[in-house]
């Protein structure tokens, strides 16, 4: 077995927000950290958030508390999130958004020179009793990118080593499944490396393209649950996918939320405000699940517009060109660009599309991955050197349902805090775990897999069925016979996958080859949610079926978990049991 | 419609040449990116770097028809008359000025290097407050037109002054960043800053050719940026 070896105390595997604030706390503290990134770490997805990032700093309303945001966030998880993990994200996000501002973030101001916070969906004052509350801190609407730029140039600052344009194709374990790194290929040069590390932070992001119409980049095939899967470790609430409600008809680039937080609302080809019907008290700035379901409702009822009846609107011109110029400017930029609309004059073709993985590689709220032994009961024990953050981690706090600007806390609160657990573990002496050469041609077997091929399908080819039949079987709506259809074709599509066909086999930048490994990603991605997704037999947060529509909290009151050795769905509690608060009790969730 | 691209396999080719193909975009108007997606469906060799697909993440950057631009925020109706109807070719050229890793894929770290002398992070030493650091709107709309640069070298590459000194002279890109925490007022390095760039090369080299501003995808204007610290290390000289 020859293969070059590098070695770390820790590396990091993606070069997203959660990635580099990790990255970002173990570099400040003096441990040799790497930064392995598929693509410059700019160009990660993080990059197209846009409306902001929520937390209760107190700025819009001084008497805010990070209790009342910390209800939201359970209450939006129709009560699966985690209440321990929302409670750490809540009551140390305004430390994680402070010290963003310290680095250099450019958050818009208000005339008192604090942050600036809009309104965005879900949200409310004193428990859900004292109105709308305005708790997203933006930076106009390029937060996202604000962010992402801000944690480079900080990593910049820290000496983080980063590899730019690596790609991390499989784990690598002993005979324990104790994680000893990964093997990443530079798509530069076609180098096959292991990376040892003593840690392993998977910080991949999400998976949007398993969907033919999603807001999520090219880039979003769901790397880190591809790997964990195949090395055999349990995931997470993979039926839990938000489907955003305003992607841009046809496009799918996403319209942030941020247009309805500023007084945008929806309208059908009536141009009836529809949202009232549905959601009397919040209307427009109801849940996400909530919203794309009431649209999908409009649409299925013939009340949608355009050549297909297919999409409705988001109509802004009412906020006039001062406020969409200055609070909105990317939103009028990519409404030109993809609808050819300009929001000052007319409203923006929308339709709900898939935007976000609530579910993925459980952990606890330092960024441990679990595994689960005896019927998934229980907290789990550690998976050894292998670390999950951000949108690849299911710590839970976004349960069934995420709300809007939640993702980017979790992902600068939990990549700090499995950077400051790393950074103390490695002062106390982590092991570094130590592969056989078998471990190493385990972990090496499927790069050959491609680069051995003689015929077969075509990647393309391949990827597209995928989509389609994740789009088709396991959407917005759901119904148990049509994801059965959608489970068999994806059992046909996994042994054709198998079989397919990598033409290119050069080493310089050869692309081919990464989204070759990327579709066996996918296709790991798309099964998970189709098995989850057909054992969940009820309708909860984002997840809604036609044959089961109720929430039913007798059985159904848990997280779900894929374990992929046995293609089995178990079950495993919910935390109730935040530290410093009262348990919030499951309730009927209206807005 | 006909499309022409740069090839280059260093693996197998000897020297670049280019390549057509035809592409069947049933009259729509689709951006290039889109374009470029239909050309590695028939042939999978093709490089190229995309990610977010939005003009936002600047990993697209490429020349199209002899003007720098990202291919997914450019519809083949604004690349040049005829090229949608399929009466002219779409042609793509790598960003010039920069060695070609392969096809339409450049060897970015001269770029990168640049950006990163400018120290393009917030230099701050007085002790943090317990909240943020507090900025009037007025001061941080100083940073509107500077801030929402995507380092897609659009600029930079276009420009005449960093193709002669790409080591010396720091580039648009670069400058428009060193400007953006010059202008913030939470930033306390100003000194130093202006001290770097106070040689004949960093900066002086810009003569005002305006290329970056007529290619910049996100409408930003480099060349003002650059204007500004002029004046600044001016003002300092006096």
């Amino acid at each position: 077995m020859s293969i070059r070896t590098i070695t770390f105390d820790a590396i990091v595997v993606g070069g997203g927000g959660a990635g580099m604030r990790a990255s970002l706390q173990m570099a400040q503290s003096g441990f040799k950290t790497a930064l392995i990134s598929k693509v410059f770490p700019t160009r990660s997805h993080t990059v197209s958030a846009q409306g902001g990032i929520t937390c209760a700093i107190a700025s819009s309303d001084p008497n805010d508390d990070w209790r009342w945001h910390m209800y939201d966030t359970v209450k939006g998880s129709d009560y699966i999130g985690d209440q321990e993990a929302i409670e750490y994200m809540c009551s140390v996000g305004p430390e994680a958004v402070f010290e963003l501002d310290h680095m250099g973030l450019p958050f818009s101001r208000t005339e008192e020179g604090r942050i600036y916070q809009r309104p965005f969906g879900g949200q409310s004052k004193n428990f859900g009793e004292g109105g709308q509350a305005a708790r997203t801190c933006a930076a106009a609407d390029r937060t996202g990118h604000a962010l992402l730029h801000t944690l480079y140039q900080q990593n910049l600052k820290s000496g983080t080593q980063f590899y730019n344009e690596w790609y991390a194709a499989e784990l690598v374990k002993d005979a324990d499944d104790n994680v000893c790194g990964v093997i990443a290929i530079s798509i530069e040069t076609g180098e096959t490396v292991f990376f040892k590390a003593k840690a392993t932070v998977f910080a991949t992001g999400g998976a949007g393209r398993i969907y033919s119409s999603t807001t999520n980049a090219l880039i979003n095939t769901g790397d880190g649950v591809g790997m964990a899967l195949r090395a055999g470790l349990p995931v997470q609430d993979m039926e839990m996918w938000q489907f955003h409600p305003t992607g841009i008809a046809g496009a799918g680039t996403l319209v942030t939320e941020g247009c309805r937080g500023e007084g945008g609302y929806l309208i059908n080809k009536d141009g009836e405000r529809f949202m009232e019907r549905y959601a009397p008290n919040a209307k427009d700035l109801a849940s996400r699940d909530v919203v794309a379901r009431s649209m999908m409702m409009e649409i299925l009822d013939g009340r949608g517009d355009g050549p297909d009846g297919d999409y409705v609107y988001l109509k802004l011109d009412h906020l006039g060109e001062e406020v969409l110029h200055s609070r909105l400017p990317g939103i009028c930029e990519l409404s030109i660009t993809f609808a050819q609309v300009d929001p000052v004059k007319e409203p923006i073709p929308v339709v709900p599309t898939c935007h976000y993985m609530m579910g993925g590689i459980p952990t606890n709220v330092n960024g441990q991955a679990l595994k689960f032994s005896n019927g998934h009961e229980g907290e789990g024990e550690f998976v050894n050197g292998l670390f999950a953050v951000g949108e690849v981690a299911c710590v839970s706090v976004h349960g069934a349902n995420r709300l809007g600007g939640n993702s980017l806390l979790d992902l600068v609160v939990f990549g700090r805090a499995a950077g400051l657990h790393i950074e103390e573990a490695l002062r106390q002496g982590m092991p570094q775990y130590e592969p056989s050469d078998d471990d190493l041609d385990r972990a090496l077997s499927r790069v050959n897999r491609w680069n051995d091929s003689k015929d077969g399908e075509s990647v393309a080819d391949l990827r597209k069925e995928l989509q389609s039949t994740m789009q088709n079987h396991f959407g917005v709506f759901r119904k148990g016979d049509l994801m059965e259809e959608g489970v068999e074709k994806l059992a046909k599509l996994r042994e054709r996958i198998a079989k397919a066909h990598l033409q290119d086999k050069s080493q310089s930048f050869n692309t081919a080859r990464i989204e070759a490994l990327e579709l066996d990603n996918l296709l790991e991605v798309a099964e998970a949610t189709a098995l989850a997704a057909s054992g969940r037999t009820e309708s909860r947060g984002a997840h809604s079926r036609y044959d089961f529509p109720d929430r039913d909290d007798e059985n159904w009151l848990c997280h779900s978990v894929f374990d992929p050795k046995s293609q089995k769905l178990g079950k495993r509690e919910v935390n109730f049991k935040p530290k410093t608060v009262d348990t919030f009790q499951p309730k009927i969730r209206t807005y | 419609m006909k499309v022409s691209i740069y090839r280059y396999n260093p693996d197998t080719d000897r020297e670049p040449s280019m390549k057509e193909y035809e592409v069947d975009t049933q009259g729509k108007d689709l951006m290039v990116l889109d374009v470029l997606n239909l050309v590695k469906e028939q042939d999978e060799s093709m490089a190229y770097r995309r990610s977010c697909r939005e003009g936002v993440c600047g990993s697209d950057g490429m020349n199209i028809n002899g003007k720098n631009g990202l291919a997914c925020i450019t519809p083949l109706s604004e690349v040049a008359p005829g090229v949608k109807d399929g009466k002219k070719p779409l042609v793509l050229r790598p960003l010039p000025g920069l060695p070609v890793i392969r096809d339409l894929v450049v060897d970015m770290t001269m770029f990168y290097n640049q950006y990163e002398k400018v120290q393009p992070y917030l230099q701050n030493d007085t002790p943090a407050p317990a909240i943020e650091r507090l900025q009037t709107p007025e001061d941080r709309a100083k940073l509107d037109g500077l801030y929402e640069c995507i380092l897609c070298a659009c600029c930079s590459t276009s420009c005449p002054s960093f193709w002669w000194n790409p080591e010396k002279f720091l580039g648009p890109a670069a400058l428009l960043q060193s400007y953006r925490f010059l202008a913030d007022s939470r930033d306390e390095a100003t000194e130093e800053r202006l001290s770097r760039l106070d040689d004949p090369f960093s900066l002086f080299r810009c003569h005002g050719i305006m290329n970056c501003v007529s290619v910049c995808p996100k409408g930003l204007n480099p060349t003002r940026a650059i204007g500004h610290i002029r004046s600044m290390l001016l003002e300092r000289g006096v």
